[in-house]
């Protein structure tokens, strides 16, 4: 098992945001996660992720069977988990190429390995680039830095594909793209999937279910993982509401 | 002893060597420069040494400095040592024309002063007192006012030596003039150094000026610059501050803008103990630009006051200031910035902007952006930012394999950036870039090999992340 959550219960400020999370993935599995505004998807995200703001009260986290909480961000990443942010961070000042050749040779460099000659790393941003369809020249850009909404996404998509992750946890990364912007992420993401790695999609909307097919669907609600089915859940969903999920409890 | 407002060992000192040292002191002046010479030298009588009564002295305070034993030269230094290893300083790529001062001496290898084909001045304060007095009686003392600050007061009174820089009209000089100011001297010493610099009407100049010191011995600067802008003058300057811990740097520069004259200034402040830089910028035409930005670097119990006083008397000029510093210990800054707008100075625009990262609890800044408006078609604005480095920003960073060490760094030097943008000579913009990474590595504190004097002044210096742009 890659990943397995179990009981997990992390509050901000005091406040209980995840009141016990339980959550398996595979690998070679996709598992979409839905849910109403609020409930907690972000936070869960994030603390897989490492975002140290949240306290863990509660429960563990095992990632590859070690225990995951007790790493510090940067080393997770390079254990190979990638967070799409739902909304990515404006760096100004730090160059779109700096950024990136600074993290994949910190990773490599977690891994016992020398940095990628330059001309390599060069070769692999345009490779990426177009396989995310990014046109613009966004390398001498500072990160997100004046990106439209679209673009920012597509920039979470591309850090993706330089980094090579075994989990990512997309988090809305299909929100405020165009019908042509959304194939294109989800071709990047599939293009990515593979039977040694996982993803675990964030979303409001069944339609990026079409481009990603899901092996599992999720519904977080108020902080537990309230239903589990197949992709046709995500149908469900939308033509019932959460409503329905409400009333279901 | 004169009747003076306040008493302290520097003060005491300083007004009993005006009497003592008066032949050495006017050695190069004519009667009339020594009039004025005596004008200022009262007033610094009038008002003493400045303390935190002040209001632009509030925050710094420099009782320590005023009791320090510093030894006060006044006769001719003599040529002093090796002159080459003085010169061997240098901007990578950057072909200048380098003028030196050593302990408060200009040092030349040739004339002190040169005089180019196209009449271009250049060369040491002193010689021009003796050779050009008509153009420095024109200038000296006529923008730096004795009457508001004592240290300006004292430096017009008492200062022998700097560097005199006369551009006449119509002359565009090409190659930058780096003035490298370095302090090394086995005894605790007190400079009084002034410059001049003359920008005749349509003439263009790049200036950049280094404060150095080799060893760790302390000292005092009290340096005066006073710089004309003629009508259609561009005048992009550079102020680099490197000193060790415990110099104390008082360095105020007077800027006199005529018609469409355009000024940068930009000071980069990496090291020093106590650093005080006042820019005085009166815009004495119609549609002036200038452009006053400053980093600065500092750590330990450092400690740096960037006054910015801005003038605008007439319509159509155009002011910004961007002032950013980074304060990791106990290291303390503070920015105060008026920009006073007279009732006749329709359509002016003004910004003023001071952003600072503090890295400790402990580390302070005091920042007072104010805007004194009497006319009423202008564009004004202010602000000031105090704060932590971002934290959704590092955990971005982090969130891509990158160490919580890196991270910072990055976010630091990004902060920085801004500023080091604003350098157009490109050479200088690399070389300072690779000075902020080595500042911010902590590199630099250790100050007895200056920055510009590294062993290997050509060797690129390698982030172990890389931040070179590509
Ligand atoms: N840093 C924070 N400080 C305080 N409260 C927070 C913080 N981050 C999240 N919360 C709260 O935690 C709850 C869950 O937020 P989260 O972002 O995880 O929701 P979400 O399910 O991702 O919602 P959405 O669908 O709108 O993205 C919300 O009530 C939110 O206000
Ligand atoms: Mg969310």
């Amino acid at each position: 098992m890659l990943l397995n959550i179990k009981n997990l219960h992390a509050s901000i400020n005091g406040k209980e945001i995840l009141k016990g999370v339980n959550l398996e993935v595979n690998k070679g599995e996709v598992h979409a996660i839905m849910g109403p505004n609020g409930t907690g998807k972000s936070t869960l995200a994030s603390v897989i992720a490492g975002r140290e703001v949240f306290d863990i009260t509660e429960g563990e986290v095992l990632y590859k069977g070690k225990n995951l909480l007790d790493l510090p961000v940067e080393a997770r990443a390079s254990e190979g988990i990638f967070l799409g942010f739902q909304y990515p961070v404006e760096i100004p000042g730090v160059s779109m190429t700096n950024f990136m050749r600074t993290a994949v040779n910190e990773q490599r460099k977690y891994h016992g390995l020398d940095p990628l000659p330059s001309g390599e790393f060069l070769r692999m941003m345009e490779e990426k680039k177009q396989m995310v369809e990014i046109t613009a020249k966004l390398n001498n850009r500072s990160v997100n830095e004046g990106f439209s909404g679209g673009e920012k996404k597509k920039n979470e998509i591309f850090q993706m594909a330089m980094l090579n992750p075994t989990l990512s946890i997309l988090d809305e990364t299909d929100s405020g793209l165009d019908i042509d912007a959304l194939r294109i992420v989800a071709n990047g993401v599939n293009k990515l999937r593979g039977p040694e790695n996982a993803t675990v999609v964030i979303t409001h909307y069944q339609r990026l279910l079409d481009y990603i097919v899901p092996d599992f669907v999720h519904v977080l609600y108020e902080g537990r993982i309230v239903k589990s089915g197949g992709k046709e859940l995500a149908l469900e969903l939308e033509s019932k509401g959460y409503e329905w999920i409400k009333d279901s409890l | 002893m004169k009747n003076i407002e306040n008493s302290f060992p520097l003060s005491d000192k300083l007004i009993n060597n005006f009497e003592v040292y008066q032949d050495d002191i006017k050695r190069n002046d004519d009667e009339e420069i020594f009039n004025v010479r005596k004008k200022a030298f009262d007033q610094f009588l009038k008002l003493g040494l400045p303390t935190q009564a002040l209001e632009d002295w509030r925050n710094t305070d420099l009782t320590d400095v005023y009791k320090e034993e510093y030894q006060h030269y006044y006769d001719n230094p003599g040529i002093v040592e090796d002159v080459d290893k003085v010169f061997q300083c240098n901007v990578p790529h950057l072909d200048t024309i380098m003028l030196a001062m050593l302990n408060g001496r200009y040092v030349s290898k040739d004339e002190a002063l040169v005089k180019l084909e196209n009449g271009v001045i250049y060369g040491s304060f002193a010689a021009a007192l003796q050779q050009y007095p008509d153009i420095v009686a024109a200038h000296f003392a006529q923008y730096a006012d004795a009457s508001k600050s004592a240290f300006t007061a004292i430096n017009t009174a008492m200062a022998q030596d700097g560097f005199f820089i006369y551009v006449p009209d119509g002359v565009e000089f090409k190659k930058p003039l780096q003035i490298v100011n370095i302090i090394n001297h086995d005894k605790n010493i007190c400079l009084q150094t002034r410059n001049l610099i003359v920008l005749g009407k349509n003439t263009k100049l790049c200036l950049i000026h280094c404060d150095d010191s080799y060893n760790h011995q302390k000292s005092l600067s009290n340096t005066v610059s006073e710089i004309v802008l003629g009508e259609n003058a561009i005048l992009d300057h550079y102020k680099m501050q490197n000193v060790n811990n415990a110099s104390t740097i008082i360095n105020a520069t007077y800027f006199e803008m005529k018609d469409n004259a355009q000024l940068s200034s930009n000071g980069l402040s990496l090291n020093g103990g106590i650093l005080k830089n006042s820019n005085y910028v009166k815009m004495n035409g119609r549609a002036c630009e200038c452009n006053i930005y400053g980093l600065y670097l500092m750590d330990k119990k450092q400690h740096i006051d960037n006054l910015v006083f801005i003038d605008h008397l007439y319509p159509n000029c155009n002011s910004r200031e961007l002032f950013k510093g980074i304060l990791d210990d106990s290291a303390t800054a503070v920015f105060n910035g008026h920009v006073v707008v007279h009732k006749d100075a329709q359509k002016t625009n003004a910004f003023q902007s001071n952003k600072n990262i503090l890295l400790t609890d402990k580390a302070k800044v005091n920042t007072k952006p104010f805007l004194e408006i009497y006319a009423d078609d202008v564009k004004c604005s202010h602000g000031a930012t105090v704060g932590q480095l971002d934290n959704e920003a590092m955990f971005y960073i982090r969130s891509r394999g990158i160490s919580e060490h890196n991270a910072k760094m990055l976010l630091m030097y990004a902060f920085a950036d801004e500023v080091i943008q604003k350098i157009s000579v490109l050479p200088l913009r690399y070389r300072t870039e690779d000075m902020v990474k080595r500042r911010l590595r902590g590199e630099l504190s250790v100050c007895d090999q200056c920055v510009l004097h590294c062993s290997t002044p050509e060797k690129e210096y390698n982030f172990e992340i890389d931040l070179t742009k590509v």
